[in-house]
């Protein structure tokens, strides 16, 4: 297992009380895996891939391990994670403009990064220019500053400074939501290119668009107010979803052939609860167009079937 | 109701505006009554030009807005104070929008003052009630709040509920959905197509085609500033005829498909030998170097395109 989580508790320190943004989740990635990360805003997925590299004040560990190729990563210290930052867990950022020095030309931004981390620019001169040419840019690019490239180009320059010493684990943070249709592909190509390469080993693809997911994820996690509402292989999650929650999200997605005149589709009703004070039970329940009494109750997340879990106590018992 | 003709608009880039950019090249095209279009590209196409353009935001370097039948350029002091009275923008991050330091209600008191000064505060507030109530907001959870204390979704809806209030008649809807949770997105989709049923036109500016199929009437398909292809929204996208039509489509993620090949023609920067070809030339498959420049071909009722080789390709 490349990546393994237990019990994974993150809140956020705030004047009011902690706001438990993840909240006791436990998964794991299998080596050369592509595990997407989905849900709506303020579900607790990019806080969940941030305490994986970085985890700093408002962020507050409470409980849960972290596990990676098998030694246990210390993201509750900020020191000891230093050696593994890079090397171990990289990410890309959700803004990568916003991610590069605007006074550095490329080089310098590169160079000053592998310096920091006990490596030399110069020998690994072309080793850079070979990924370089994997993301389809120039090696002159090298020589220009963060403002003379595109957005899409940023970001393709970002991935492969965040990849350039092949760390175990990658997280891509909505690293597809700013950009338009085609260079959404372009990345997400270069995402499983990496993986095919053996450059990561295996990618945490946070995002809220499921359908890019269905592109380039060999499984998908659905994330409902910091708790795990659904994990299963991707075609399974798409195709046979069993949570009322991914139900409803797959169903309000627009898609060309949809008119809103032949069949409107149908948003989710309501919004999500506070995290401050989550309801008891299951935090859906209030939405959900199936909740009963029993869902006061937390349901547990079951394995439904090899590779599939599921937290709901409904399951089984529904069918559209 | 709204007509362009033949619009260009060039910007000047750096030091004195030696530069230019032609971000909108000789693009016309009208919008009837009640009609949603959808103006769809990649970034950089100048799609939002054109609706600021349309919004009288920036100048237009050539060219002509119509609306109807009336010059946009000659409207200025109380003439264009009475078009904004018909003709209003909603843009793509509602939190931007709003100034954080006042209540969220207050776009609804600008508008009061500004275009209805004799109204009493009684009368308003049953406009504003019946605005909120049309984009399905509650108002007890809306007004009296600040901005922060709201979602992007519900901001968004009363921003287009502000517009509402005004006896508007053209909306340019610039890619208000983009920043929308896939949960409420489709929410504010369905406003639109509802308002549309009451009389309103809009133009609907977006990157993301399957926003622009599910809402639309016409499609307009933009490229650095030209438009590709052109016409109803199922004839576009069930028989695209141009090449970049095509790429876009095969690019969108799609839950029923997976994409069969990675590949998407790179873009390059414009060189000189590309001047006075057709725009798509340098990352078209297909291009030949009879590819020239092209304007719009009619190949049927309501279907437009600018490729000399569309039967053929």
């Amino acid at each position: 297992m490349a990546l393994k989580i237990k019990d994974l508790r993150i809140y956020y320190q705030t004047l009011r009380g902690d706001v438990k943004a993840v909240d006791g989740i436990s998964f794991q990635v299998k080596d050369g895996e592509i595990m997407g990360l989905a849900g709506e805003s303020g579900c607790g997925k990019s806080t969940l891939s941030n305490a994986l590299i970085l985890l700093k004040p408002p962020m507050k560990y409470i409980s849960g391990e972290v596990f990676l190729n098998d030694k246990k990563l210390p993201i509750d210290n900020y020191e000891a994670m230093r050696a593994n930052r890079f090397r171990g867990v990289s990410i890309i950022p959700q803004y990568a403009m916003n991610a590069l020095n605007p006074i550095r030309k490329l080089k310098q931004i590169i160079s000053d990064l592998l310096e920091h981390h006990g490596e030399s620019f110069v020998k690994m001169r072309d080793m850079i220019e070979e990924r370089l040419k994997l993301v389809e840019l120039d090696e002159k690019v090298l020589d220009l500053y963060p403002i003379e490239l595109s957005g899409g180009m940023n970001q393709r320059m970002v991935m492969v400074i965040s990849t350039l010493l092949n760390p175990s684990l990658l997280l891509a943070d909505e690293i597809t939501s700013a950009l338009d249709v085609s260079s959404q592909k372009a990345v997400s190509k270069m995402i499983v290119e990496f993986r095919d390469r053996k450059i990561v080993r295996s990618v945490i693809f946070v995002t809220h668009d499921i359908s890019i997911l269905y592109q380039v994820a060999d499984s998908i996690m659905i994330m409902y107010t910091g708790k795990q509402v659904e994990r299963a292989p991707t075609e399974t999650i798409v195709k046979n979803p069993l949570h009322p929650y991914t139900k409803l999200l797959i169903s309000s997605l627009p898609e060309v052939g949809i008119k809103y005149s032949q069949a409107p589709l149908k948003g989710i009703p309501g919004r999500p609860p506070e995290l401050l004070n989550p309801p008891e039970g299951c935090r859906f329940k209030d939405r959900c167009p199936v909740a009963s009494e029993k869902c006061d109750e937390e349901p547990p997340l079951v394995e439904i079937e090899p590779g599939h879990q599921v937290a709901c106590w409904k399951v089984g018992a529904i069918d559209d | 109701m709204i007509e362009l003709k033949d619009i260009t608009k060039v910007y000047s880039l750096g030091a004195f505006g030696k530069r230019k950019l032609t971000a909108v090249d000789n693009v016309s095209f009208s919008i009837g009554e009640g009609k949603i279009i959808s103006l769809i590209g990649e970034s950089g196409s100048g799609k939002t030009t054109i609706g600021k353009m349309m919004l009288k935001l920036i100048p237009i370097t050539k060219g002509q807005i119509l609306f109807q039948g009336k010059d946009l350029s000659l409207f200025k002091g109380e003439k264009l104070k009475e078009y904004y009275r018909y003709v209003q923008g909603v843009f793509q991050d509602p939190f931007s929008s709003f100034n954080p330091i006042f209540k969220a209600d207050r776009i609804f008191e600008l508008v009061k003052s500004e275009f209805f000064p004799e109204l009493t505060g009684r009368e308003w507030q049953i406009h504003v009630l019946d605005a909120l109530e049309s984009v399905g907001l509650n108002p007890k959870t809306v007004l009296n709040k600040f901005p922060h204390q709201l979602s992007g979704g519900q901001l968004q809806r009363m921003l287009i509920a502000r517009a509402l209030l005004l006896d508007t008649k053209f909306l340019v809807a610039d890619e208000i959905i983009s920043m929308l949770d896939a949960s409420t997105r489709i929410d504010v989709l369905n406003i639109l197509a509802e308002l549309k049923k009451g009389g309103l036109s809009i133009l609907f500016i977006t990157h993301d085609l399957s926003l622009g199929y599910y809402i639309s009437d016409e499609s307009i398909i933009l490229y650095r500033g030209s438009v590709m292809e052109a016409g109803k929204t199922e004839k576009v996208f069930s028989t695209p005829l141009h090449p970049y039509t095509r790429m876009l489509l095969d690019a969108v993620p799609r839950i029923d498909r997976k994409w069969t090949t990675f590949e998407t023609p790179e873009r390059k920067a414009v060189g000189s030998d590309t001047i006075g070809m057709c725009k798509y030339y340098d990352r078209c498959p297909l291009a030949t170097k009879e590819c020239e420049a092209q304007g719009l071909i009619k190949v049927e009722e309501d279907h437009h395109v600018a490729c000399w080789r569309w039967n053929d390709v």
